[in-house]
């Protein structure tokens, strides 16, 4: 399916064509496609239908802060903890407003730290549950993300990326926290982390982020961008027998049997839930499936290599990517987010200039595509990476092309997004 | 008690002499009196000592990191109406770290249970000067003496709003038991503070003697004073302790106050998680009347109990009494106290008051609550600091 997009700038219209013309990858839009490619990634779990009355089925012109809510509401969300913060603050505002018509709760919080906890409390209390920050607040919730990685407790957190460091640039866009997404909270522990480059996509991939951090029990965060966030295009929101959920999947058989973890690598895993006469215990010490502390170097490898591997171990299943055009290229350019609709028209002009472009857009960013990236870097010239950073995913693109081919970083720092130019003159050097 | 603590789980990791044992066995009996469903209960806490009681109690439980316990209990309450949520945890996770969460938490009123062991020092990390460490006391970080001046918890808890305070000493095992059971019995944000000894650390880095010097302390320098001001309750370095329940009324608790306004938004259809308030107030009140069945038969069988062993019970052993069974010993006891206005059903004066030999003319008066559990001879400090 086709996402129609009215009201968005030519630019927008352009890419959108450009980016489905011949591409074998699907495009926005949670439609039938998009939740059999969700089963796939999350093989074995049990899909649902979204209950109604989360969803505000129709079109819609919204910003993509506003989109992460209505996904949230949509994939039956019904807990939002959070701590208003620019440019993220629209989707708080959003499921604050919505929430009592569909029976979900919200609360401000005193800060972010606080906001994370009450997730980790509502998920164990049986509720699917949401924040929305930028880099500030996210600094302090790496804390409890940590926890939230450790006592495999799912949850959805929005990342509507600020230029930083520090205030930065509360209200001027960026991709500053890619990095801090994935190694902000200490020790060894693996995310998802899902790039929107539109409001749609905002939406279709909040609810994608819901099922993917139910199956997986981990913490998944939407990194995207204030432009993004920001941004006002037409949303379609579909019917919602038409939007499958997987649903909390909750431990129900015999008490001696019940363990609130499973270290085997992989997803699919039940939750315990709280008052339903387990008594189980959740710390954040290294634990036995039991949830027991065992504070041992044996045990930390255990949960550690359980934590890591059951992400990278599913990573081929996990991974999105949008393709346009990598057969047969001599440069192809890898961006996400906001800097993906930007790289198009850069893309554009040097296709007409002759040079054989391709274009990589990372839906997922977390776990990173390698062994994509391995297989491009072996058959071309180069892969220009331009992002809103002083150079973050270019080191992944790096680490895996590992010298096969040249790779152009076209770092920009935050505030605004690229000038097509600049990314078009760094094909043209990647070509020579 | 084997049903409420994970015996699995023994021993535990405190000091001989602390406090944390006496307040779970406080708790563990709180629980077990109110009549609430068990299964019904999560436990909170942070980190530090008193954050290992999670791991301890047979109980849904959650350990979290150090200062969140707060915020993860107003989750889980948030997330599930029905449940009774306590936080366990010490006055450096509460008050320091998660001293934000502590305020707001009470500001809000949300119906939690607060348990703080307040021993005045850092235990787990090896004694170092926490908000409540009075002035001019040794620690670890404060090697020439406190020079801050520390919160007095219960002001703290009055100033931003908690519904229900009280602070007793470990000494005060029964009041403690007691304020618990109250506390899971009713709505609203309870903070309960505990005054407890950290043989370990505190005593030893003050010379202080071990844990029965301290309860001597305790008992030698309590004054209980049922609806004090909290103004009044600062503690000194080995001052007096103001013991008591300081605040009790009602008010909307955040819950409460969330539904009236989705109310008036939506109407009478309004449903939180697919439930409507109606239906919600329904399993409310039908929990509220398997509790008071619980209670009334758990009151009946003591009753039979008593009618059947004839021979009045001897005050047991006065050490053991402290640690182990110090509500036996302050049910026999003769109960003479003054009645105060805060005192209510669940805590009658003469279990606030249990075990005073004469009759106390005022509310206020020094306690003497253990005063022949406690070991006569009074051990002196074996140095004062200089």
């Amino acid at each position: 399916m086709k996402t129609k997009r009215s009201g968005v700038s030519e630019q927008a219209n352009v890419r959108a064509s450009e980016r489905y013309a011949g591409t074998k990858t699907v495009p926005a839009g949670v439609s039938e496609q998009a939740n059999v490619r969700a089963s796939e990634r999350c093989a074995g779990a049990k899909f649902v239908t979204a209950d109604p009355k989360g969803v505000d089925s129709g079109p819609h012109f919204m910003d993509g802060d506003h989109a992460i809510a209505e996904g949230g509401l949509a994939a039956g969300c019904r807990f939002f903890a959070g701590y208003p913060i620019t440019p993220s603050t629209e989707a708080a505002e959003r499921f604050a407003e919505r929430a009592p018509e569909v029976g979900a709760l919200f609360i401000q919080m005193e800060d972010e730290l606080a906001s994370i906890a009450a997730l980790i409390g509502a998920a164990w209390a049986g509720q699917k549950c949401m924040t929305v920050t930028c880099g500030p607040g996210f600094s302090l919730m790496t804390e409890n993300l940590g926890l939230a990685a450790m006592t495999e407790t799912p949850m959805v957190i929005a990342n509507v990326q600020r230029g930083g460091p520090s205030t930065g640039l509360p209200t001027l866009t960026a991709q500053q926290d890619m990095m801090q997404a994935r190694y902000g909270a200490h020790g060894d522990n693996a995310i998802i982390a899902l790039s929107p480059d539109s409001p749609q996509e905002c939406f279709d991939l909040t609810v994608e982020a819901f099922n993917l951090s139910e199956y997986y029990r981990v913490p998944v965060i939407i990194l995207t961008d204030e432009t993004v966030g920001h941004m006002h295009e037409k949303v379609v929101i579909p019917p919602a027998d038409q939007i499958k959920v997987i649903p909390r999947n909750n431990y129900s058989g015999p008490r001696e049997d019940c363990r609130p973890y499973k270290f085997d690598s992989q997803g699919g895993h039940p939750m315990v839930r709280a008052g339903d006469g387990y008594n189980f215990h959740v710390t954040g010490l290294t634990h036995n499936e039991r949830g027991y502390p065992v504070m041992t170097a044996d045990q930390n490898k255990i949960v550690v290599t359980h934590l890591m591997e059951k992400i990278n171990g599913n990573a081929d299943d996990i991974i999105r990517l949008e393709e346009n055009q990598v057969e047969g290229a001599d440069v192809v350019v890898v961006s996400y987010g906001i800097t993906s609709r930007i790289a198009v028209k850069a893309i554009q002009d040097a296709r007409k200039e002759g040079i054989k472009v391709g274009s990589l857009r990372l839906i997922t960013i977390w776990p990173f595509c390698e062994k994509r990236i391995r297989e491009i870097s072996a058959k071309v010239k180069a892969i220009v990476v331009p992002e809103i950073n002083y150079g973050q995913m270019v080191l992944e693109v790096e680490r895996n092309a590992g010298g096969r081919c040249k790779v152009i970083s076209v770092n920009h720092c935050g505030g605004a997004v690229h000038d097509p130019e600049v990314i078009l003159d760094a094909i043209r050097k990647a070509n020579q | 008690m084997a049903s409420v603590l994970r015996m699995d789980r023994m021993p535990h990791i405190w000091c001989p002499g602390c406090g944390i044992g006496s307040e779970v066995n406080s708790f563990a009996d709180a629980v077990k009196r109110s009549g609430i469903d068990p299964k019904k209960l999560v436990v909170v806490s942070g980190i530090g000592c008193t954050g290992r009681v999670a791991g301890y109690v047979n109980f849904d439980s959650i350990h979290t990191t150090h200062g969140r316990a707060i915020p993860v209990a107003t989750g889980i309450k948030l997330a599930n109406p029905e449940l009774t949520v306590v936080v366990f945890s010490g006055e450096g996770d509460l008050a320091g770290i998660g001293g934000n969460h502590l305020i707001h938490a009470a500001r809000r009123n949300m119906d939690l249970v607060v348990i703080c062991n307040n021993n005045f020092t850092y235990g787990m990390t090896g004694g170092q000067v926490t908000p409540t460490t009075p002035s001019s006391a040794i620690a670890s970080t404060t090697p020439y003496g406190n020079y801050e001046y520390p919160f007095s918890l219960p002001f703290l808890m009055d100033a931003a709003g908690a519904t229900y305070i009280a602070r007793w000493t470990s000494m005060h095992s029964r009041n403690v038991t007691q304020s618990i059971e109250e506390a899971l019995l009713r709505k609203g944000f309870s903070f309960i503070e505990v005054i407890s000894p950290c043989t370990t650390l505190y005593l030893r880095r003050n010379r202080l003697g071990d844990g029965v010097d301290m309860l001597q302390h305790y008992q030698d320098n309590s004054i209980l004073k049922h609806g004090c001001d909290t103004r009044e309750t600062a503690i000194d370095y080995q001052g007096k302790i103001v013991i008591g329940k300081f605040v009790d009324k009602n008010k909307p608790t955040y819950l409460e106050a969330s539904d009236k306004c989705a109310v008036k938004l939506v109407g009478d259809d309004y449903q939180l998680y697919g439930k409507t308030i109606p239906e919600r107030e329904a399993e409310e009140k039908a929990e509220k009347e398997r509790i008071a069945a619980r209670r009334a038969a758990m009151a009946a069988a003591e009753a039979q109990e008593q009618t059947a062993s004839a021979k009045p019970r001897k005050a047991s052993a006065p050490k053991a009494a402290v640690k182990k069974a110090p509500a036996k010993v302050a049910k026999k006891a003769p109960a003479k106290a003054a009645k105060t206005k805060f005192q209510s059903k669940v805590m009658p004066a003469k279990q606030a008051l249990a075990g005073t030999k004469k009759a106390a003319p005022k509310p206020t008066v020094k306690t003497k609550a253990v005063a022949k559990a406690a070991p006569k001879k009074t051990r002196k400090p074996k140095k004062t600091r200089k």
